[in-house]
Order: structure tokens, then C-alpha cells, then sequence
């Protein structure tokens, strides 16, 4: 074990950037660089769930696929267990792989539609070479089918057989069929039904109590996130402007983002709804092909004064535990 | 004020391979001049059917509408040409989708999009009609109009395109928009910006809305009146506060308690509604939502329960133990 995991911490994101080239012809080089992952670094401890949210094109998806590796970064470090992920070799990478599993949000385009559910399931445990007697991964897929609510009939349908519920479990039975310690969540039920959605957040919470998993959970749905998660991030512009135990981060926002994005929700309550000051933001997100200088959020911040669109303000530690990245925090 | 549309037994179908999809399965609903009404539901449920219904823009001849009245200030629309009914749709009833870039055309600006209804449905010179739209975009808050009038839809991005179709709805003056999951494609803090914007519009313009929706955070910040479908029908309607105070159908009470909601305290668990919804080609001869019903008994399965008024005419649900709900339902008491 090294000096990483000692104290329980099972991931470290260290300064990672992602650049995007665009534009450009056949010949010329890219003519610029969507900015769409500016340093970003954080930590999940073994069994706790991270929760990152922030709107489309912040960067929040990209940081999952570079932990995974799905992107390459630019530049920074993914430390899983001790090791560097970015610095891996392929072979080395597949056998890390395993135990980094991902659940999609779109049900509908992350099952192969030619295999059945039961295939679906198996052909993993059959490449890493995990369950390699053909007899015993069918038991295998059957106990992990019912484990995940389904039924062992569902392993000879076809996905287009399926609901999007049943769809989303049979991609979070084809995770745990690798016995993963770190499940990326990329917004696993916001293509889902209000009550189907329930059911999978309470089976993502069983699961994590039963095999001590550990979720980074990317949402844009903040009631959704502060249910599941430990800890959250709220990323803007390719950077986190804050992080805190939830509690913290919902009950006392430090950002004014946060306390926008909070605000921006509705909630099913019409009296209160009446009563209750909503922060409308002016204007939209800028490019991350072009942020602005100082601040990416002082263009829209209802609270910014001068210094703020010359200083970038880094991600400092308010109180314990809480981090903001906001001069007037 | 009068009533301004008032959807009679209204009953839409699908005729696909797998048997008959009864999309809308005889609902009847109203909209009273300037409110603003909400239908709920989940996907499936059958409330875009009925907005495509309304506009008579069921894809046929796959779907049609096989029985009930649309009146509309008083018209059946069911019974007007396809010459009348174009003089209706975009005149006096304006649409605005979910997906703003599939319902703008890519290869026409944006002004061209805006003029174009304005110089057939009411005669307006070109001039006349520019002069407008520059009008228009001020007024859903597209900065810089006159500049903006020569780009194409690409260039816009989803929260302006989506008020650029807001515009599109308003600009012949309709007393009637039909909005379909208006915000659901939109990020939280654009969404609050169009949802705003709808809210001030409808007032400002006296204009009545019908807001389709899943979302029921959406719906308690703007409707006066919410009707709750679920396979095809409604099953509850009430005023937006009772409705959300009072809950009185175990589907809406199951909705409003599988949502985690920001203002509640953190709960160990979500309460799911447990199951699927019904396959719309083979529904149950009684209630269709008893298989997922905590309160089920013998009668649901065999008989289907209608819209019942509960206390006072304006609240309605179709249960048979609305009582029962009554007294084990409030969200807040058994989240206590």
C-alpha cells in the first residue's frame, strides 16, 4: 500500500486538463482548443460517494472518461489505488480497468442491441478471464441479474425487450459482474422516469452498502446528487468552484453559483415556491473554447466587483473540509 | 372568464404491429382563459398525444383520433377543414416543443422564421413584419435583434433557441400556447430563465398556457391547475396548491414522494413507485395502475374507477379508496 490509500483514499485527481482540439483543415492544425477539463483536483475516500454537478459542458463527463481513460488527458494524474493511471501502459491499463467500472446514462445506446441481456452480462467476466467455465457464468449472470431486481428470464431477451429501468440495471449488472471498487455514474438515471428513478438510486445505495463500492457519481440533478452522495463538486467552465460534505455545500453554499444552481431548482411545493427568492442568472455559459480571464463565473455572478475579472481565485480551503473558489468566500 | 378550450372524451390511437396503442383513452379537460394548465405524467402516459390531438398533428395513418370534441372558443376543431385548421394552428394556438433545435428550420434564419407566419396568417407587409420580429426578440430577451434576424438557428445557443421559438408562438397574438416539456432540454439555470420568462409573458400577455411536463417541480412554479394522466388517462385534477397539498390518487402520491427533494431532510431511502408502467395495448380492465398500488383491492382489479369530485367540484380523482389515501397519503406526515 503506499502513502495514497493509507488513509482510505481510494482515487486522486491531480490538476487535470483536457484540451480539445477544433476547427482546422485536412492540413492545418487545430485553429483552437476547447477548454473542457482547466485543472481540476480532487480525492474520493474507499466506500464514500462523490457527487459532481454542473450543467451541460462543464466538463463533468469529461472528467469521468479521463479517469476511466477513456480520454486521455492533457496533463495531470488519476491515481487509483496508489498508481498512476495516466502513465499506464494499454496492457497495464486493461487489468485496472476491471475495477474502474462505468454506468451510462443512455440505456438505450450502451447495450449492444444484437446480444442478449445474458451475453451481455457474461462477455466481460469471459475477456478478463473472471469466470472462465461457460456453465458457471450463466449461474453467475443469473445470481447477478437478481441481484440487481431482475428476473433470470430477462438473460435471453434482447435490450429492445427491455424498459429503460430494466435496461439501466442489466448496465449496472454488467458493472458489478467485474467486482469493481470504483463506479463512475454517468448520469445513470436522468434518462429514466420519475418513479423508475427512485428504484435505481435506492439499488445503487444497496449495492454500495453490500460490496463497498465506491461511486463518483456526475449529475446535473442536484435534489438527486445531495440524496446519494457524501461529498460534492460543483463544476463551472471546466473548473470545480466548490466542494463540501453535503450538508455543507447545500446548507451553506459559499459559491454564488452554487447558490444560483440551488435556487434555479424547482420544487414540487407551490406555496413554497411563491415564498421562496429565486436567483435568475443573466445571460448563458461562455465558450470553453474562449473563458473568460479572472473568474470564468464573473460574468454572470450577481455578486462580482472588479478584482474578480483580473484574479483567477483558486479553490482554497474556507473551513475544514469546505473549499470555494471564489474571492469573496 | 369563459372557458376558452375544453377537451371532450377525447380518445387518440396507434394501430402498430404489436395491436392498438391507446395513447389518450377518453379524457376530457379544459383550459379557462389566461391560466395556465399543467398535464403530468410520465413518458407514455399519453399528454404530448393529446397536445398533437389538439393541433390535429397525429401522425396518421398510424394514429387517429377515434372519438370525443375539441372546442376551442367554441369550434370543434375535429370538425374544421385542413384549410380552417391551418388558419388555427400558429394563429390562435401557438406551440412551443422540447427539442428547440428539431422544431426551427436549419436552412431559413431566424428572421425569415419569424416574418413568415407573420405575413400569412396576418397579412403583414415584409416590412411591417420585420419591424415585428425585431419586437419579438426584445421581448423574449434576444439582445442585438436586428443582427440576430440574419443568423440561422446553429448559431443560437438551446436557451436562445428556445426563445426564439417562444417568440415564434407569441408572435400572431395567440390566446392559446401549447408548451411541451418546454425547459426539459434546457441546463437548471437557463431553465429558470425560460420559465420566468413564460411566467411574465402569459401574464403580461393574458395569454392561457398548457404545459406539458414529467417535471413537478416545474409545475408547482407555474400552473394554476394540474391534471395527472397515467396510461392514458387522467387520474387526478386539482388546483396546483391542493394538488400538491393534498394528494388524493396513490399515483400522484407516489410521484410527489419518489422525488429527493432540496427542501426536505436528507431521507435514508427513496420510496420508488415499485413496478412498470402498463403496456398501453393491453390494459387492465380495472385501474391500470394496480399492479404499482399500495392500496389495492379486489375492486380496482375488476372495475375501473372514474373521476370522482372529492371536496368541492375542483378537486377530482379516479380511485376507488381516495379515502383511504386521504388519511394514510401526505407526503409530509409520513416523511415525519
Amino acid at each position: 500500500m503506499t502513502a495514497a490509500t493509507r488513509d482510505g483514499v481510494i482515487l486522486e485527481v491531480r490538476d487535470l486538463v483536457k484540451h480539445f482540439p477544433v476547427g482546422g483543415g485536412l492540413f492545418s492544425g487545430p485553429q483552437a482548443m476547447v477548454r473542457a477539463v482547466n485543472g481540476v483536483s480532487f480525492t474520493i475516500r474507499k466506500g464514500e460517494t462523490l457527487g459532481l454537478v454542473g450543467e451541460s459542458g462543464c466538463g463533468k463527463t469529461t472528467t469521468g472518461r479521463c479517469i476511466l481513460q477513456l480520454e486521455r488527458p492533457t496533463s495531470g494524474s488519476v491515481v487509483f489505488e496508489g498508481r498512476d493511471l495516466t502513465t499506464m501502459d494499454a496492457p497495464e491499463l486493461r487489468k485496472v480497468r476491471r475495477t474502474i467500472q462505468v454506468i451510462f446514462q443512455d440505456p438505450y445506446s450502451s447495450l449492444n442491441p444484437r446480444m442478449t441481456v445474458g451475453q451481455i452480462v457474461a462477455e466481460p467476466m469471459a475477456v478478463h478471464g473472471l469466470v472462465t467455465d461457460a456453465v458457471k457464468r450463466q449461474a453467475r449472470v443469473r445470481e447477478l441479474l437478481g441481484r440487481v431486481g431482475l428476473l433470470p428470464q430477462h438473460a435471453a431477451r434482447y435490450p429492445h425487450e427491455l424498459s429503460g429501468g430494466q435496461r439501466q440495471r442489466v448496465g449496472i449488472a454488467r458493472a458489478l459482474a467485474m467486482e469493481p471498487s470504483l463506479i463512475v455514474c454517468d448520469e445513470p438515471v436522468s434518462a429514466l422516469d420519475v418513479s423508475i428513478q427512485a428504484q435505481i438510486i435506492n439499488l445503487l445505495e444497496d449495492l454500495q452498502a453490500e460490496f463497498g463500492l465506491t461511486y463518483l457519481f456526475v449529475a446535473h440533478d442536484l435534489a438527486v446528487v445531495r440524496h446519494i452522495s457524501d461529498r460534492v463538486a460543483v463544476m463551472y467552465l471546466g473548473k470545480i468552484v466548490e466542494l463540501a460534505p453535503r450538508k455543507e455545500l447545500y446548507d451553506e453554499p459559499l459559491h454564488p453559483y452554487t447558490r444560483a444552481l440551488l435556487s434555479a431548482v424547482p420544487i414540487p411545493d407551490p406555496e413554497l415556491e411563491m415564498r421562496r427568492e429565486h436567483i435568475v442568472l443573466k445571460g448563458e455559459v461562455p465558450s470553453p473554447l474562449k473563458p473568460p480571464p479572472g473568474c470564468v463565473f464573473h460574468p454572470r455572478c450577481p455578486v462580482a466587483i472588479d478584482r474578480c475579472s483580473m484574479e483567477v481565485p483558486p479553490l482554497r480551503e474556507v473551513k475544514p473540509g469546505h473549499w470555494a473558489a471564489c474571492l469573496l468566500a | 372568464m369563459g372557458t376558452l378550450l375544453s377537451v371532450e372524451g377525447l380518445v387518440t390511437q396507434f394501430i402498430t404491429s404489436s395491436g392498438v396503442v391507446r395513447a389518450v383513452d377518453g379524457v376530457t379537460w379544459d383550459v379557462e382563459e389566461g391560466e395556465t394548465v399543467a398535464l403530468v405524467g410520465e413518458s407514455g402516459c399519453g399528454k404530448s398525444v393529446s397536445a398533437l390531438s389538439i393541433m390535429r398533428l397525429v401522425a396518421e395513418p398510424a394514429g387517429r383520433i377515434v372519438a370525443g370534441r375539441i372546442l376551442f372558443k367554441g369550434r370543434d376543431l375535429l370538425q374544421l377543414s385542413e384549410e380552417g385548421m391551418r388558419r388555427v394552428r400558429g394563429r390562435e394556438i401557438g406551440m412551443v416543443f422540447q427539442e428547440p433545435m428539431t422544431s426551427l428550420n436549419p436552412v431559413l434564419t431566424i428572421g425569415r422564421q419569424l416574418t413568415e407566419g407573420l405575413e400569412i396568417h396576418l397579412g403583414m407587409s415584409p416590412t411591417d413584419a420585420r419591424a415585428r420580429a425585431v419586437e419579438l426578440l426584445g421581448l423574449v430577451g434576444i439582445p442585438d435583434a436586428a443582427r440576430r434576424l440574419r443568423q440561422y438557428p446553429h448559431q443560437f445557443s438551446g436557451g436562445m433557441r428556445q426563445r426564439m421559438v417562444i417568440a415564434m408562438a407569441l408572435a400572431c397574438e395567440p390566446s392559446l400556447v401549447l408548451a411541451d416539456e418546454p425547459t426539459t432540454a434546457l441546463d437548471v439555470t437557463i431553465q429558470a430563465q425560460i420559465l420566468e420568462l413564460m411566467k411574465s409573458l402569459s401574464r403580461r400577455l393574458g395569454v392561457a398556457m398548457l404545459i406539458i411536463t414529467h417535471n413537478l417541480g416545474v409545475v408547482a412554479r407555474y400552473a394554476d391547475r394540474v391534471n395527472v394522466m397515467y396510461a392514458g388517462r387522467i387520474i387526478e385534477r386539482a388546483s396546483a396548491r391542493e394538488l400538491y397539498a393534498h394528494p388524493r390518487h396513490p399515483y400522484t402520491l407516489g410521484l410527489l414522494r419518489s422525488v429527493p427533494r432540496l427542501d426536505e431532510p436528507i431521507r435514508a431511502r427513496l420510496d420508488p413507485i415499485e413496478g412498470q408502467p402498463p403496456d398501453l395495448t393491453r390494459l387492465p380492465r380495472g385501474c391500470a395502475f394496480v399492479p404499482r398500488c399500495a392500496f389495492r383491492t379486489d375492486r380496482c382489479i375488476v372495475e375501473r374507477p372514474d373521476l370522482r369530485p372529492l371536496n368541492g367540484a375542483e378537486h377530482v380523482a379516479a380511485c376507488w379508496e381516495v379515502e383511504r389515501v386521504a388519511v394514510g397519503g401526505c407526503p409530509k406526515v409520513a416523511m415525519a
